[in-house]
């Protein structure tokens, strides 16, 4: 009976804080779409369901997700092993880089794939432009980073040793990986590929600009049912769609993690230089490295065009308001927006996800506790998946009123933010806490230790480190939010990405310019708070 | 031990950050006392409402309210938070609600009459179908198709002048337009159509428009800055969807590389209206005033990229030379655009993708 209060008292404010700003102001909008003129009526969202446009953008999603994933991990997999198992000079600035896609907003990505692809561009030889390719090519773009950072961390501390055992008894280096490591590595690479799939499904800009608008997904659909044409019962059959599918998602993918943590066997070794037994590694990297790397060149030899030759006239506007005052603030202005933010944004998501991370890893004594600290963790997952107009619009129409008037606050920014932050942050907190032996814990206790005293003593000095970890993720992810904050940010205290948006929106070359300048401001800002986070070290930063 | 005291030093650190400012909390200040203030006016707009520092304060001085802006979203998202929202409004007064959205605003009620007295010139804008006033026009831009005139003389090809001219095949594979769907001029481009060819004409049309090789790409900032000659990418298409002030953003040398085909445009006015059910309804009227000054109606053009609805107010040297307006523009009937922007939408995606 304790130990239940004890984890519904830790388990209370994480949960109070996503009941009021995740499932009240969805379940507000989707319950929109149920009542029509003050009358219960599923039965017009059920109709919906049965629409053969909504079967299409379902399985459209289903398939690019599915397709985006499965190139992820193809090209994230032997990646990680080169970038996080062999040693070579550079590798750690490689790893910053390779995160900076990860935040950069979607709309500048767009212009620089497709002044790649495009039939002018470079690469327009390949009829990529407007392709399902192009919009899968995007969505790997996005994501692999989140499987090299996951799948490498995991692998980093893999004990060698059982794999060097099966070399040793003549097993080829395929029979190895596929009999030794690759079950090792099984609950990474789920967690991964779960992860990875969320931000697939529900893409937004990719599918619309690289796609030519010849696709559409759910995602996509929801933003045009509720921006454009008001149809809530729609939108509300394709929320539900989207939740149920999640939901199922996670349930899989939790059952498929359900191993002992590979990060327990934590091996120091140092690892090996490059051979040219890890040609896969070294090709993984090389596809990469070309794809993440030849949009941000694209993007940084935009920022420093001006005119027909190159300058820095383009960065030196950032601290104006444009050529003819477009912006309300400065570029510098947004961007000390944009950090104060993240501070914030950090610092709530952090707090939020230590509690949920502490309780979802503690030793369960029952089936039941087992499962409630199961569907906690799962719980927490939800707001990746969940589209950002269904949440922008359900603050507006539930937070309106005390004690939860929120509509006219600064604070509801970073909160959405740490929201969407949140699932990263417990994923790399739960494996370090998860990796504690339990047995400890009882040894303090039965010092006297009360339950404070022993968290400060057992589990703190293992997990100080990765708590700055996942600060710098939080971190990073708050830079680069654009769905949520596009929603809830005031006019007058525009984030970065807000600020990109207005100015690549609106003609100019200046503009123009000044946009992928600040991009680049971006992702070198993010880039520089991701070499930090390296120079922790900490294996399970990005462990998901 | 020892090692919890190593986190001292970070805890003390990102508390003393938080409190030297870097964090946005404190910042409020009067802001978080909702809309229910009768010394303030609450602005609720989209995220191209910009109005120079200065003005927004000479109201202040002027009015004696404060000026809360809340801007997010385009045009579509302001009209359905409103409409979402009518019952207990996010401010006082809406800016920025144009004449494609505007029938769905009024028929939920969101507006309350007010009769601003209008500038020269500016009653040719009044929405059609709104004889309460509830709607006081405040700017309008049309949109029209963009050629780049450099690239057709280099070409030795005179450039199109009509709708029907893009579909011919002299002009294949030149024409890059952002769709009805996801973008606002895309749309008015649809409705265009619309008008121009009739409700059952314009379907033929679009296929014959995607026959000559029409590219569609998501928005506006993709078909002009990446998709066009003329844009920031330096595309391959000399042909685009654009405004008819853009011409004025293509200066070089004293004269524009681009015109903007003034047989091709809709035009799309904005609206300021006081919302029903406002906390400071006599603040509202005094911004919506206030928009309809000389002064704001003359900084449009730089910071909104639009054309005051006030004939008399001068226009930035690169706008009267080279911004040419349209004088007779296709329009369609406020309240059709709302009965039927589903259909038409689902029959242009039908007809694009085949």
């Amino acid at each position: 009976m304790r130990r239940a209060l004890a984890l519904a008292a830790l388990a209370a404010v994480p949960l109070a804080v996503l009941g009021v700003f995740f499932v009240l102001p969805v379940l507000g909008m989707v319950s929109e779409g149920f009542w029509t003129d003050g009358r219960f009526d599923p039965a017009a969202v059920l109709e919906v369901l049965g629409r053969p446009r909504v079967h299409r953008v379902v399985w459209f999603t289903v398939w690019s997700a599915s397709a985006g994933t499965a190139l992820s991990l193809l090209l994230g997999v032997p990646a990680a092993h080169l970038l996080h198992r062999r040693r070579f000079p550079g590798r750690r600035v490689l790893r910053a880089v390779l995160l900076v896609p990860f935040v950069l907003p979607t709309v500048v990505v767009g212009v620089a794939f497709r002044e790649l692809i495009g039939e002018a561009g470079p690469l327009g030889f390949l009829g990529l432009d407007g392709s399902a390719a192009a919009i899968v090519a995007g969505l790997v773009f996005f994501n692999v980073a989140v499987v090299i950072r996951a799948v490498g961390a995991a692998w980093e501390s893999l004990d060698p040793r059982p794999a060097e055992a099966a070399a040793a008894l003549g097993a080829s280096p395929a029979h190895v990986f596929r009999t030794v490591t690759l079950p090792m590595l099984r609950p990474a690479i789920m967690s991964a590929a779960s992860v990875v799939f969320l931000f697939c499904a529900t893409a937004f800009g990719v599918v619309l600009t690289l796609g030519g608008l010849r696709y559409s997904s759910v995602e996509t659909e929801i933003y045009l049912l509720t921006t454009n044409l008001l149809d809530l019962q729609a939108a509300a059959a394709l929320s539900i769609v989207q939740l149920v599918a999640i939901t199922s998602l996670l349930v899989v993918t939790s059952r498929l993690r359900a191993v002992p943590d590979p990060t327990l066997a934590r091996s120091t070794a140092r690892p090996p230089r490059v051979s040219r037994a890890d040609w896969p590694g070294l090709l993984a990297t090389g596809l990469v490295v070309v794809l993440v790397g030849l949009p941000v060149a694209a993007l940084v030899a935009g920022s420093l065009q001006v005119g027909d030759g190159y300058g820095l006239a383009n960065y030196r506007a950032l601290d104006t308001v444009g050529s003819r005052s477009a912006l309300l603030v400065p570029v510098t202005d947004a961007l000390v927006t944009s950090l104060r933010t993240a501070v914030d944004a950090t610092w709530m998501s952090l707090s939020l996800g230590l509690l949920v991370a502490v309780v979802v890893t503690r030793r369960s004594r029952s089936r039941t506790e087992r499962r409630a600290r199961g569907l906690l963790d799962g719980l927490f997952m939800l707001p990746l998946g969940v589209s950002a107009v269904t949440l922008g619009f359900g603050f507006l129409i539930t937070l309106d009123r005390p004690p939860v008037d929120f509509r006219d606050s600064l604070l509801l920014v970073p909160i959405a933010q740490a929201l969407v932050a949140l699932p990263l942050v417990v994923r790399t907190l739960a494996p370090v806490l998860g990796g504690v032996d339990d047995r400890q814990r009882q040894a303090a206790a039965s010092l006297g230790a009360g339950p404070l005293r022993a968290f400060l003593t057992v589990d703190l000095p293992a997990m100080w480190k990765p708590l700055l970890a996942a600060a710098g993720f939080a971190f990073a992810v708050s830079l680069g939010e654009f769905g949520a904050t596009s929603f809830l940010a005031r006019e007058d205290h525009p984030t970065l990405p807000i600020v990109i948006y207005h100015l690549i929106g609106h003609p100019g070359a200046m503009n123009y310019g000044m946009a992928l300048a600040a991009s680049v401001v971006l992702a070198g800002t993010t880039a520089l708070v991701m070499l930090l986070v390296e120079r922790l070290r900490v294996p399970s930063v990005g462990s998901f | 031990m020892r090692r919890i005291w190593a986190v001292a030093p970070a805890l003390l650190v990102s508390g003393s950050l938080a409190l030297a400012g870097c964090s946005t909390i404190g910042e409020d200040g009067g802001g978080s006392d909702g809309a229910s203030s009768p010394d303030r006016v609450v602005l609720v707009t989209h995220d191209s409402f910009s109005l120079p520092k200065p003005l927004q304060r000479k109201f202040e001085e002027q009015s004696g309210y404060d000026l809360v802006v809340r801007g997010s979203g385009d045009a579509g998202i302001l009209t359905n938070k409103l409409v979402l929202t009518k019952d207990d409004p996010l401010g006082d007064v809406a800016f920025g609600v144009d004449n494609t959205f505007a029938s769905r605003a009024l028929d939920a009620g969101v507006f309350a009459p007010y009769d601003a007295s209008l500038p020269a010139g500016a009653d040719q804008y009044r929405l059609a179908g709104d004889d309460d006033h509830e709607l006081t026009p405040i700017d309008n831009a049309s949109v029209c198709v963009n050629v780049d005139d450099t690239w057709f003389a280099s070409h030795d090809l005179a450039p199109p002048k009509t709708l029907d001219d893009l579909a011919d095949p002299r002009y294949r594979d030149l024409f890059v337009t952002p769709g009805a769907a996801t973008s606002s001029p895309g749309m008015a481009f649809l409705l265009t159509t619309v008008a121009a060819y009739g409700e059952d004409g314009w379907q033929d049309y679009w296929s014959r428009l995607m026959a000559n090789g029409t590219r569609l790409v998501d928005g506006w900032s993709q078909a002009y800055e990446v998709d066009f000659t003329q844009g920031g990418g330096k595309g391959d298409r000399p042909i685009v969807l654009s405004y008819d002030s853009s011409p004025a953003f293509t200066v070089a040398d004293g004269t524009s590389t681009t015109s903007a085909l003034l047989d091709t445009c809709f035009r799309q006015v904005e609206y300021a209206g006081v919302l029903a059910g406002a906390a400071n309804p006599q603040g509202a009227e005094a911004l919506v005033d206030f928009l309809l000054t000389p002064e704001v109606q003359a900084a449009l053009p730089d910071s909104m990229y639009v054309f005051p609805v006030d004939a008399s107010v001068p226009l930035p040297k690169e706008w009267a030379s080279f911004a040419k307006q349209p004088t007779d523009p296709y329009a369609v009937d406020p309240a059709d655009i709302s009965a039927h922007r589903d259909e038409w939408l689902r029959e242009w995606s039908d007809v694009t993708s085949r």
